[in-house]
């Protein structure tokens, strides 16, 4: 706690930013994780908390009359203005949460002191709770043309992946290892998504070391051995997701992509996804236009515009819809890559999985596919989310676009997913805020180095816990195995107001849909136990006045399967719309249940 | 003339019909005086009935002698007809090129509509002016109904009955009339239950440049002030657009003449700005490029969002002085037929829970817009896809119907009626059957006898499935005052009608169902778990009926 200066300042205003409404004034506390501002000036005790590890940037801005503004930024786009009324508190305040924010190093993490007060065992059990590999078997492997190789246990063959990938069958060990060569970082093609259906795979890398002339015989094997994976289509595409010139531009740096000349039948293709730093400034630019002060719709729209924002966000959808385009209907299979393979391969892989996965859709799919397709193949979360103090360089909002790809996708597909938005903000919240362990580290590599497992906590099973948060009222399962095809047309593509001004609540809708049908949902729940604990009386009381006129006493032998015919009803009472099915299971329950509580009636009677 | 004579062609087989998201249609077209109609002649597959009104431009094209014609709807609709032989495209076109752009009104479809549903309740009676009002006197003392305006001489786009101040009399009124534009004197547009508080609407005053006063004006509306409470003139145009009309014989209220008044001025757009912004901005849905800069330019430089958020901000601020300020407003633009019944109707959406009623919003459409003189003939005859030169053309309530889906929208549970109803209204101003939108005016109507000749909108509307149709699952009645968002990052497009065609339905539609359907489900466990209860309790009396027996 030697960071922190002062750890309680009172008369501290809180501007609305928004409107003129007057500021709140309160205390402000710093605690060993929290920055805690506590109104004062209103009846009802009311708190914001933000966690030091989610604060992006804090300001001091020079002195007015009011007194000394700070403004703080989150990374899950919180931003307050407090104005303190003593400098000197203000720059307290400012210089401890400036050390509190950006921790040295990654031990001083929030993860590191959370201690939600489970045991050991429920420590390694909430571990094991998400298991990538499983997911392998799950889509059928291993089988006749792919299967799962141990070769990167120790890393030697990619440090940056995880140690369990899935290959083709026919990919010799010296394939594998000479192709590795000639990948950047090693990066090797791997088995991302097997489509059952069309025996296509969506496979992924990172660039060639092509330069201007280079070729790699192991290399071309592989993906010979890939194409070959899949017998029915005579070629696969392989997809650059960056944009053309960036790709030539490597080729004079000894890397660059695949000459269609040396490997055969591939059908190549650039999807022109921007790099990292472009997608760093132009949220930046999208944030200044979330942070104006009453804006025009002009100025909103222009600004909108010229952050280029929504142009990223469809072409990492455009790309994904590519993919899942050429597997489903081309049947082709397809090897993406960027330069490392491990930014906007792992947001298209991701989104075409989605698109052709309905498991993906639903809220374990999804922690599922994020654990696939980001931690173990190696999405650098330090450096991208900027966990501990490094290159500002290196931190870019990737894995934020997938997820507002993914909202898109539900704005378009009201019904097709298991989850809700709430559900995508709080992943999205937890990838930030270094609360559990799962989003440290840059590679599996450095997890295990960290010894993560042993000192942090998973963050699935405390998502799952809370589930029915999460869940979407309108789901149907009855879309089945639809692969989804969704309009990418410019105007289909919102600002996502619920994440980017979350929490400027004046904006938000004022009576949620979502939060209505959620209670309903719950309501729907304690009604259908009612009504079955009513038609249990009902025919307590039924089989008693019954039995006053009919000789057949009930054998007591059936008391015994009261409970079983109780869970008989409830289900049966479901499709309540059609009234026959519970008209049904009351006349049914009679002699079951009322003879639990028959005897000592009939002998009162 | 018969419609006989423009139909040169009435009939045409093997027509294939194409539309966006739908299977193509192959059948016989024929065109009748009013409609075009396509029959696949097949039993289970849908017949298209197009309102020759409903079509605002057509395009035709060649292909040897296969002619297409491209049908363009004032409903925003897009369709394409594949029309075998030259002469037979040609003549269909043209004859549509006539039908739709009629202008005669004792050809208008209305008059010719023949009810193929039960009417129960007649419409054109359902909102009478002297029916409002007796729910105002139930509230107050201060108002009368005026009929000065009986023969439609005092103001010819006024209703025959006005609301105005107890105190003033009629001659009053006719002087004051002839200080304001049109005719159009201040009277009642909203009294505020829970303080009392009045918003007026009315024209802008004639002061010209050398600044005429009326006595006569100034009392009618100091009348509605409380001792020593000030009031508020929401001026609709810019305080330079305000002063540009006094050279034209207009103007606003100036301080000195109207102490008791402070003049507030918002800029709402006048009527053919508003008509270039809607072509924009379909034009904008339309662009079939992948460009997302271009899409977003296009959506800025329409300008549409621009009058939404404005038109809601003047509304809020009305809202804004009667609730919160306590005080009355008077709301003017120039005529007073347009910007001022956007702000005065959306205001009362924000202050009043009954115009979030169906019953209560079409009061609201009845009251505002079509007793108010809003000239629906002349704003609706063209809309975003017509070629001919907009005369008086305006989408003044469209964008009235999207303001109020903005509200719906951050408030999803407070509206008893659902954005259908919405889409409903702006189809049936662009194009209908009925009656209700037909002619400029209360004296129009009046004249064409449009209460006796032709069916009401109402009279379909307030029928039981329609209402059923129209109602919002979510509804809860919500006697609060709402207020909106106006941040632009609140503002979305309105997808039911501008996006409308643009995409496919079925997964909207699909979510739509199964929420009615959640609802639905839950109301019947309710009642079904109520009905349980209610056994149980009879059969435990009867039990202890029978134990005491």
């Amino acid at each position: 706690m030697e960071h922190i200066l002062t750890p309680k300042v009172e008369e501290v205003k809180l501007l609305d930013r928004y409107t003129a409404k007057k500021p709140a004034i309160g205390t402000l506390y710093l605690t060993a994780t929290h920055l805690i501002f506590v109104e004062t000036s209103c009846n009802t005790r009311k708190e914001t908390w933000m966690l030091h590890h989610l604060i992006a940037t804090v300001e001091k801005l020079p002195l007015t009359a009011m007194g000394c503004p700070l403004h703080i930024s989150c990374k899950n786009f919180h931003v307050a203005h407090f104005v303190i009324s003593s400098e000197r508190d203000c720059q307290n305040v400012h210089q401890s949460l400036v050390r509190l924010s950006q921790p040295g190093k990654v031990e001083e993490l929030y993860a590191f002191l959370y201690n939600p007060k489970q045991d050991e065992d429920e420590r390694r059990n909430g571990w094991g709770f998400i298991d990538s590999a499983m997911d392998f078997k799950r889509m059928g492997l291993p089988n006749e043309f792919w299967e799962m190789t141990d070769l990167n246990k120790n890393y030697e063959l990619c440090s940056t992946y995880h140690s369990e990938l899935g290959i083709p069958k026919t990919a010799s060990k010296g394939t594998v290892f000479g192709s590795a060569k000639f990948r950047s970082r090693g990066r090797i093609p791997t088995l991302s998504y097997y489509h059952k259906e069309s025996n296509a795979a969506i496979c992924r890398c990172s660039q060639p070391l092509s330069g201007l002339s280079a070729r790699c015989v192991e290399d071309e094997e592989m993906l010979q051995a890939i194409s070959r994976a899949n017998p029915k289509s005579t070629f696969m595409y392989v997809v650059d997701t960056r944009p053309k010139l960036n790709a030539m531009a490597n080729r004079a740096a000894g890397k660059g992509y695949e000459n269609e000349d040396n490997y055969s039948n591939i059908c190549f293709q650039f999807v022109g996804i921007e790099n990292i730093h472009v997608m760093r400034n132009s949220l930046q630019k999208l944030l200044e236009v979330c942070a104006m002060k009453s804006p025009t719709m002009s100025d909103y729209l222009t600004g909108l515009e010229n952050s280029g924002w929504l142009r990223h966000i469809k072409a990492v959808m455009d790309a994904g819809v590519f993919l899942a385009k050429a597997v489903a209907e081309d049947k082709a299979s397809v090897l993406v890559h960027c330069s490392d393979g491990w930014d906007r391969t792992a947001q298209v892989c991701s989104l075409a999985s989605i698109l052709l996965d309905p498991f993906y859709r639903t809220i374990k799919g999804l922690m599922v596919l994020i654990e696939k397709e980001w931690i173990s193949m190696g999405h650098k979360f330090t450096q991208r989310c900027g966990h501990v103090d490094g290159d500002p360089k290196e931190v870019s909002p990737v894995f934020t676009q997938f997820i507002e790809c993914l909202w898109n996708l539900m704005e378009q597909y009201p019904c097709g997913f298991e989850y809700n938005e709430k559900y995508l903000l709080e992943i999205h919240n937890h990838v930030y805020s270094c609360q559990f362990g799962n989003f440290i580290g840059n590679c599996q590599r450095e997890r295990e180095e960290m010894r993560l497992y042993e000192r942090t906590f998973s963050v699935w099973p405390f998502l799952w816990e809370n589930r029915h948060q999460y869940r979407n009222p309108l789901h149907k399962c009855s879309l089945g195995r639809e692969v989804l095809r969704p309009s990418t047309l410019p105007l289909n593509f919102k600002f996502w107001c619920g994440m980017y001004n979350h929490f400027d609540k004046g904006m938000q809708p004022k009576q949620s849909i979502l939060e209505h049908l959620l209670t309903i949902t719950q309501k729907k729940a304690e009604g259908e136990k009612k009504m079955t604990d009513l038609q249990i009386q009902l025919a307590v009381m039924d089989g008693v006045l019954a039995d006053q006129g009919s000789p057949t006493g009930t054998p007591p032998e059936q008391t015994s399967l009261a409970p079983v015919s109780v869970s008989h009803t409830a289900e049966n009472a479901k499709p309540l719309m059609n009234g026959a099915a519970v008209e049904e299971a009351e006349i049914e329950l009679v002699p079951t249940a009322g003879s639990e509580k028959m005897e000592p009636v009939a002998i009162e009677n | 003339m018969e419609f006989a004579e423009l139909i040169k062609t009435p009939r045409v087989d093997g027509v294939v019909l194409r539309r966006p998201f739908l299977p193509t249609v192959e059948g016989t077209l024929c065109l009748t005086g009013h409609h075009l109609i396509l029959s696949s002649r097949q039993d289970n597959t849908e017949e298209l009935w197009l309102l020759h009104a409903n079509i605002d431009a057509i395009e035709k094209r060649f292909v040897g002698s296969l002619g297409t014609i491209i049908v363009k709807c004032k409903d925003l609709r897009v369709i394409q007809l594949d029309i075998p032989g030259m002469e037979e495209c040609l003549n269909i076109a043209s004859s549509i090129e006539v039908l739709s752009t009629l202008d005669s009104v004792s050809l208008m479809y209305p008059l010719f509509y023949r009810p193929m549903f039960q009417v129960i309740e007649d419409g054109w009676k359902s909102f009478l002016p002297e029916d409002a009002f007796k729910d105002l006197e139930s509230m107050t003392e201060e108002w009368r109904l005026s009929d000065v305006n009986k023969d439609y001489s005092v103001c010819s786009s006024y209703p025959p009955l006005v609301a105005v101040p107890k105190d003033v009399d009629d001659d009053t009124l006719r002087k004051a009339a002839a200080f304001r534009h049109g005719g159009r004197f201040p009277v009642l547009s909203y009294y505020h239950k829970k303080n009392g508080m009045v918003m007026m609407r009315s024209g802008q005053p004639l002061t010209g440049t050398n600044g005429r006063r009326c006595k006569e004006d100034e009392k009618l509306i100091n009348a509605t002030l409380r001792a020593g409470k000030r009031g508020y003139i929401i001026d609709t145009r810019t305080v330079s657009v305000a002063q540009q009309a006094k050279a034209r014989g207009g103007g606003f209220e100036s301080e000195a003449n109207y102490p008791q008044w402070r003049r507030i001025h918002k800029a709402i757009e006048r009527s053919s700005i508003l008509q270039e912004s809607l072509i924009k901005l379909v034009e904008a849905c339309n662009d079939q490029s992948h460009s997302m800069d271009r899409w977003l330019s296009k959506l800025e430089a329409s300008n549409w969002q621009t009058h939404v958020k404005e038109i809601l901000t003047s509304a809020c601020l009305a809202a804004q002085c009667i609730d919160r300020e306590g005080a009355s407003v008077l709301v003017h633009g120039t005529e007073g037929t347009d910007s001022t019944l956007q702000v005065t109707s959306l205001a009362q959406i924000i202050l009043d829970p009954a115009c979030r009623t169906i019953q209560g919003f079409q009061a609201l459409v009845e009251r505002e817009w079509l007793q108010a003189g809003h000239p629906f003939q002349q704003r609706c005859s063209q809309s975003a896809y017509s070629n001919s030169k907009p005369r008086c053309e305006a989408p003044v309530f469209l964008l009235f119907l999207d303001c109020v889906w903005q509200i719906l929208r951050q408030f999803p549970c407070s509206f008893q009626f659902s954005q259908h109803f919405l889409v409903l209204l702006f189809e049936h101003t662009y194009a209908s059957q009925f009656g209700t939108f037909m002619g400029n005016s209360a004296s129009e109507r009046s004249k064409l006898n449009l209460s006796q000749k032709t069916v009401s909108l109402w009279s379909w509307v307030n029928r039981p499935q329609e209402v059923e149709r129209l109602s919002n699952p979510l509804y809860e009645a919500n006697c609060l005052v709402i207020w909106p968002s106006v941040a632009p990052q609140s503002l979305l497009l309105w997808e039911g009608v501008f996006l409308r065609w643009k995409r496919s339905s079925r997964c909207l539609d699909e979510a739509y169902d199964e929420m009615v359907h959640i609802i639905q489900y839950n109301k019947e466990l309710q009642n079904k778990v109520n009905n349980l209860r209610r056994q149980l309790a009879q059969l435990e009396t009867e039990e202890a009926g029978e134990k005491e027996d």
